[in-house]
């Protein structure tokens, strides 16, 4: 599979290194800050060292940037940065402009994630996500709740092990 | 008519002011709270200290019985989905965006946001008005429809000079609304004969721009 991931924070860098390690071909994007150099050390730094995909630094919401990354023959993109609203750009461009079939949006705002739910943009909360685990462990669904938390936790493991890259 | 304005920085503070003095009804969103203060010394209560972005903000504001909703903020992302709320949730008849990146605008109008408007874009057009010949530039895009107005000079040696409006291989649904011959605006019919140096307002699908382009300068 082929995945472009916008925004390389924890969670990004986290999911890159899982799909990466799985054998499918991921490229990172995250935004450029003033100092490239001090910027590009500092935002790939949540990617494990053994990560082989692609990393570009610029704006997910510009299409030159996303071809750059891809987009073209990507079969799913995830954004992830820390904006609802460049999420929900960057998802909407991948959706409707370049045709990508599986487009996931982190959106905290719970009206704004059902809105484009609608629209056709799976959209996610880390509160929502969150508690329902939690939920789950505590209540009536323990089950689930520890078979999602083992999964997390043997992923985490290996995460640890690895030191973070220098790139 | 009444007008919600996201966003109270430099734009939207005057714009709102002007809409204010042509007597119309405005509330304007600003999320930050010494802006807001700011503004509303100005202008009055009429300023709402509330994230734009978030549909509660929205309704609060009477996004669904304003005539339209102007997204001013420095933030092309924000705008979108400013504009994509209300018209999606709150059914604002007209959503107007600010767009930062001209690049934007052709994303924006995919996305459902068909007036938007480019301070880059508009200083581009009038530095290219001064050119001396053959410019071509879309003046505007024509609201609620995905037209666009169009104004072109004729130059020499180009397929148009001297033939008739009649003969232009213009693309279907476009059309020439009239001639500016000399400093004079003029009627053009089919059988009006363009010269060197006429300056014709096209109307033409946004779509078609290009054919647009091609019929008038091969």
């Amino acid at each position: 599979m082929n995945v472009v991931i916008v925004g390389c924070g924890r969670v990004g860098g986290f999911l890159a290194g899982l799909l990466d390690a799985e054998g499918h071909r991921v490229s990172v994007v995250d935004i450029a800050s003033t100092s490239p150099a001090r910027a590009e050390r500092a935002w790939f730094q949540h990617l494990p060292a053994s990560f082989k995909g692609e990393t570009i630094l610029g704006d997910g919401t510009d299409l030159e940037v996303l071809r750059q990354a891809g987009i073209e023959r990507a079969d799913a993109l995830l954004s992830l940065t820390e904006g609802d609203n460049r999420n929900l750009m960057a998802a909407q461009i991948a959706h409707k402009i370049f045709g990508v079939k599986q487009v996931i949006a982190k959106v905290n705002d719970p009206v704004r994630a059902q809105t484009y739910r609608e629209m056709g943009i799976t959209t996610f909360s880390r509160t929502t996500i969150l508690g329902t685990l939690l939920h789950a462990m505590l209540q009536e669904d323990r089950e689930v709740g520890e078979v999602l938390m083992r999964k997390a936790l043997a992923h985490e493991a290996d995460l640890i092990h690895e030191p973070a890259k220098a790139r | 008519m009444y007008f919600v304005v996201a966003g109270a920085g430099e734009v939207g503070f005057h714009l709102s002011q002007a809409l204010l003095e042509a007597g119309h009804e405005v509330t304007v969103i600003e999320a930050d709270r010494r802006r807001a203060n700011f503004v509303q010394e100005k202008l009055g209560s009429i300023v709402m200290n509330a994230p734009a972005d978030e549909g509660r903000a929205q309704m609060e504001a009477g996004c669904s019985r304003a005539d339209a909703l102007i997204a001013v903020t420095g933030d092309d992302a924000k705008n979108l989905v400013i504009c994509q709320l209300a018209k999606f949730r709150c059914h604002t008849p007209r959503v107007i965006a600010r767009v930062n990146n001209p690049k934007n605008e052709i994303v924006f109008k995919t996305l459902g946001i068909d007036e938007t408007i480019s301070s880059t874009r508009v200083l581009m057009n009038v530095i290219e008005q001064e050119l001396p010949a053959g410019g071509f530039m879309p003046l505007m895009s024509l609201a609620g429809s995905a037209n666009e107005l169009i104004e072109a000079e004729i130059a020499i040696g180009t397929p148009p000079a001297g033939k008739t409006v009649g003969s232009l291989r213009l693309p279907s649904g476009a059309l020439v609304g009239g001639i500016i011959r000399r400093g004079k605006l003029m009627h053009a019919d089919e059988e009006t004969k363009l010269e060197v140096g006429d300056r014709v307002m096209v109307f033409s699908p946004t779509a078609s721009e290009s054919e647009v382009r091609k019929a008038l300068f091969g």
